[in-house]
């Protein structure tokens, strides 16, 4: 699979970006102007004369970012390849603007060494993004032994999480901690009490009464994300609280970060703007771990994504193909995909009612790569290119059959959003969605 | 839809004469009620019965046993109507098994309603004999039906209606024709 | 009368007083039928009814099956007990192939809440919840409704508690939307394990004490409680629930008059119910059997005649 066959492809010999409001907080740039790329490098910022060698590309109207990050993904290679593989997820990232993705290790086999890690970041090789694994804490994904850390650090990871289960004990997790601290890697903790969390298929409340449906209680991840919390303070370590979802665990987070303990959080674009009353469907596209919660739980979500509580946005991009998506609730797997609606719902959705343009781009550019490690994109001369090209004022609707990911179980679609990418340029590619079919 | 009434048949006056008429032909033809039962068919047929029975045993006495019958789980055209009849009760509250039945309705039209009657009685038990008594009958047979005591014959036209109208539930006694339009 | 408004029946959620009403008295209707020599009309001639049970429940199948022979419909059963669903075949797969053979209402009873509705989207037969999970069991709750609308004629004021495991029970929420669509005060009594969160805003009154249930209640619709629970740690033993919240003819003797007693079925006798309150005069429990096939010819009579408008 290659990107020309979903994309127009432009070399960046000589290309020259015209026209469009570039937009980069890290250098406090927000103007109407031209970028020069040479040999996908940056060569200049500001109106350019036309060179006629240069490939021109008009993009009035349109902005330019330096390149989204999505820290949170399931790419499902391998193990379940008719989900997604790393292929159809670059695709689906490229689409849905993202120049970079970090994907969580809890495929089949997991990614829990080196030479599997090495494997998948190959798979990623062909394709303009920036793969990060983020490699499983504990061997086989059993909450039992670390992995080897430190040779994972040297094959790249950055990060280590047991996501889809909170790591299996304290002690573990106390020890992930000390040794990635270490390394300075960052633990990303799915936080949830297993015991209570069992059997439920979504938030526990009067929805859940209403539907008969077992519940997930909002305190199982409270006490998971507290555990988290004490053992980072403790430790000193820096922890990464994955999809954050209630408003009672935000508050944990809040008091953590007064307290100065190094944590780091995330929430999901359906976090932020659904709730648990879109159950009462039975539709399965509504149904992923942490579950959908209350209203109440939103608002804290908007409010600490606001004031910074909350420093990532992420998708949890979780692809389950329609054979196992289309059954019943209880029946159904958690998650939904996400690479492809996120832009659009930040931008339709919270931007720039809850959040600045410069708030947003902090959270979908910057402080994901921060809380990895990762060296940060700038729009400036001499600077490799890593930019995301958005059309502002475009209206669409959210149709899964669009989707370059395998997966289409969005709770999103028939929405309409205003704002899309229309198209990337990193690893020294551009690539254009456009008139090409 | 706007219905307009073209004629009144029957008067209050004529309905009471008509049912004392078929009382009398209903003796003469059954000789006495000994073994007699009246059967009034949902809703109309029911009043029709009860008026009949009170009048039969005015002429000859004694009780006659009175039973309803709802038809409606018999209908054959329960799943193409475009509207759905309600159930009634049936209440047949004695053995029919040997009984000379009459069956009392207000208007025989195309004789559905009937054979449906007769099934929900052969149902119940093996009467004797099953005679058919209607207060109007309008023509336009789908069965091969043919009714044993007849109030009044109206001929109709498809798109008129006949419209019984009684004491008990409508105010008034009449039997009325009446225009449809569609 | 005018079309019956609904489709399937998928829960009481969604039907309204007067859809309550018009199945009540065409059950009404139908339970004369029940009472005839020849227990049989020819109403739903030709028409196919499959019961899917992928849960085992011998009592409501038989009653549906009843129903639906009063009726002349053509039965088949599935149960998944030796069926293609222990061989990974999808739910979905099961019924869309059942269907091919053209069958005209599915009943359905299916471990999973709203397993009916996700069904319901995909296949254009009727669709008859014969109770999902801890969701709905619709009939059950027009058949309780019934059998109290006889007894007390209305159920407007009427107080009625709903004892035992209402958290893990279809019969309890079908019952509580029903009910209180009637115009009845429901009230929930158990020990808290068993009741589920937030079930105050479904509109009802809870209390943990058997005593007051029976204090402030002329009904008691008492609900069998399963052992697994226990396995599950949700109350200690069956001797203390037994203590604390059976149903006892000495604890029924301090209420001031009579109260009815419904109970779904199974009986654990000695556990929920003491027999002699079981077997007592205000125990309704027999009058539900038999209300229960009339309210099921009634729902199949409503939604096979609306087929055709839909």
């Amino acid at each position: 699979m290659q990107t020309q066959d979903f994309f127009q492809t432009k070399p960046t010999r000589l290309l020259h970006l015209k026209g469009a409001r570039v937009v980069d907080p890290a250098t406090k740039l927000d103007k109407v102007t031209d970028i020069l790329i040479k040999d996908g490098k940056i060569a200049e910022v500001g109106f350019a004369d036309d060179n006629p060698e240069a490939e021109k590309i008009e993009l009035t109207g349109k902005m330019i970012t330096p390149g989204w990050f999505d820290m949170h993904v399931h790419f499902r290679e391998p193990g379940k390849e008719v989900a997604e593989t790393v292929a159809s997820g670059c695709l689906a990232a490229l689409n849905g603007g993202f120049t970079g993705v970090a994907v969580m290790p809890n495929t089949s086999p997991p990614l829990d060494n080196a030479g599997i890690v090495g494997w998948v970041q190959a798979q990623a090789e062909p394709f303009p993004v920036e793969l990060q694994v983020i490699a499983a804490v504990s061997k086989g994904r059993q909450g039992k032994e670390l992995v080897e850390m430190a040779e994972l650090c040297d094959s790249g990871v950055r990060a280590f999480s047991d996501d889809g289960s909170p790591v299996g004990s304290s002690a573990l997790l106390r020890h992930a901690l000390e040794y990635a601290d270490m390394l300075k890697a960052v633990i990303c903790e799915h936080a949830e009490d297993i015991s209570l969390a069992e059997g439920g298929v979504m938030h526990e409340g009067a929805v859940s009464t209403k539907l008969g449906l077992p519940g997930i209680p909002s305190v199982a991840e409270v006490i998971g994300v507290v555990r988290a919390l004490l053992l980072a303070e403790y430790t000193g370590a820096h922890i990464h609280i994955c999809h954050i979802s209630t408003a009672a665990a935000i508050e944990w987070v809040r008091w953590a970060k007064a307290k100065g303990i190094r944590v780091t959080a995330e929430v999901t674009p359906h976090h932020l703007l659904l709730t648990c009353d879109e159950c009462t469907s039975f539709q399965t596209s509504t149904k992923m771990n942490p579950p959908l919660r209350e209203e109440a739980d939103r608002q804290a979500c908007l409010e600490a994504l606001t004031d910074g509580t909350i420093d990532v946005i992420a998708t949890d991009h979780a692809p389950h193909p329609v054979e196992t998506k289309e059954d019943e609730f209880i029946q159904a797997p958690f998650g939904i995909v996400g690479l492809e609606t996120m832009l659009g719902l930040c931008l339709t959705h919270l931007c720039p009612k809850h959040l600045s343009l410069e708030a947003l781009l902090e959270r979908v550019v910057f402080a994901p790569r921060q809380v990895l490690g990762l060296p940060q994109p700038s729009i400036t001369a001499g600077e490799e290119a890593n930019l995301t090209i958005i059309d502002p004022d475009i209206d669409w609707t959210v149709n899964p059959e669009d989707f370059l990911s395998k997966s289409r179980n969005t709770p999103f679609a028939g929405w309409n959003l205003k704002g899309r990418a229309v198209g990337t340029i990193s690893k020294g590619q551009c690539l254009m969605k456009g008139d090409r079919a | 839809m706007t219905d307009k009434i073209k004629s009144v048949i029957v008067d209050a006056q004529g309905f009471e004469r008509t049912l004392t008429r078929l009382a009398h032909e209903i003796i003469e033809r059954n000789r006495g009620t000994k073994d007699l039962a009246l059967i009034g068919m949902q809703t109309r047929g029911v009043f029709l019965a009860t008026r009949l029975a009170k009048q039969i045993e005015k002429i000859e006495g004694g009780d006659i046993p009175l039973g309803t019958l709802d038809v409606t789980l018999y209908r054959d055209d329960f799943r193409t109507r475009l509207k759905q009849p309600k159930v009634q009760v049936t209440d047949i509250p004695f053995d029919i098994y040997d009984i000379n039945l009459v069956l009392v309705d207000d208007v025989l039209y195309t004789g559905r309603t009937v054979r449906a009657a007769m099934d929900a009685l052969m149902d119940l038990n093996r009467p004797h004999r099953i005679q058919l008594a209607v207060l109007v009958d309008r023509g336009h047979r789908e069965m091969p039906i043919r009714p044993d005591f007849v109030g009044k014959n109206v001929p109709t036209s498809i798109n008129e209606e006949v419209r019984v109208r009684m004491q008990e539930i409508d105010g008034e006694d009449a039997v009325l024709l009446v225009e449809v339009s569609p | 009368m005018n079309p019956f408004p609904h489709k399937h029946l998928l829960g009481l959620e969604d039907y309204t007083a007067s859809d309550i009403t018009r199945i009540l008295d065409t059950a009404e209707s139908m339970r004369e039928v029940l009472d005839r020599p020849i227990r049989k009309v020819p109403t739903l001639r030709g028409i196919t009814v499959v019961n899917l049970f992928f849960e085992s429940s011998t009592r409501t199948r038989i009653s549906f099956e009843l129903a639906e022979k009063r009726l002349s419909a053509d039965t088949v059963n599935f149960s998944s007990t030796g069926s293609s669903l222990s061989k990974g075949e999808s739910l979905l797969d099961t019924v869309q192939n059942i269907e091919a053979m053209k069958t005209d209402v599915v009943v359905m009873r299916h471990r999973s809440p709203g397993a009916p509705h996700f069904l319901s989207k995909h296949i254009s037969s009727v669709i008859i919840n014969a109770g999902d999970g801890a969701h709905e069991h619709p009939t059950q709750a027009l058949l309780d409704i019934l059998t109290l609308r006889q007894k007390f004629g209305d159920l407007k004021g009427l107080r009625v508690t709903i004892v035992g495991d209402i958290a893990h029970s279809r019969v309890a929420l079908s019952n509580i939307y029903g009910l209180k669509k009637m115009g009845a005060h429901v009230k929930l009594c158990g020990p808290a394990t068993l009741i589920p969160r937030a079930a105050e805003t479904l509109g009802v009154d809870i209390t943990h004490s058997i005593e007051e249930a029976i204090a402030d209640s002329d009904v008691l619709n008492v609900l069998r409680l399963q052992l697994e629970r226990q396995e599950a740690g949700l109350f200690p033993s069956l001797r203390e629930y037994q203590k604390y919240f059976g149903l006892t003819r000495t604890r029924l003797e301090k209420a001031d008059k009579p109260l009815t007693i419904l109970h779904p079925g199974p009986i654990n006798r000695g556990v929920e119910i003491t027999s002699d309150v079981a077997d007592s005069e205000h125990a309704l429990i027999l009058n539900q059997v038999t209300n229960g096939v009339a309210v099921r010819m009634a729902v199949l009579y409503l939604l096979c005649g609306a087929k055709q408008e839909s």
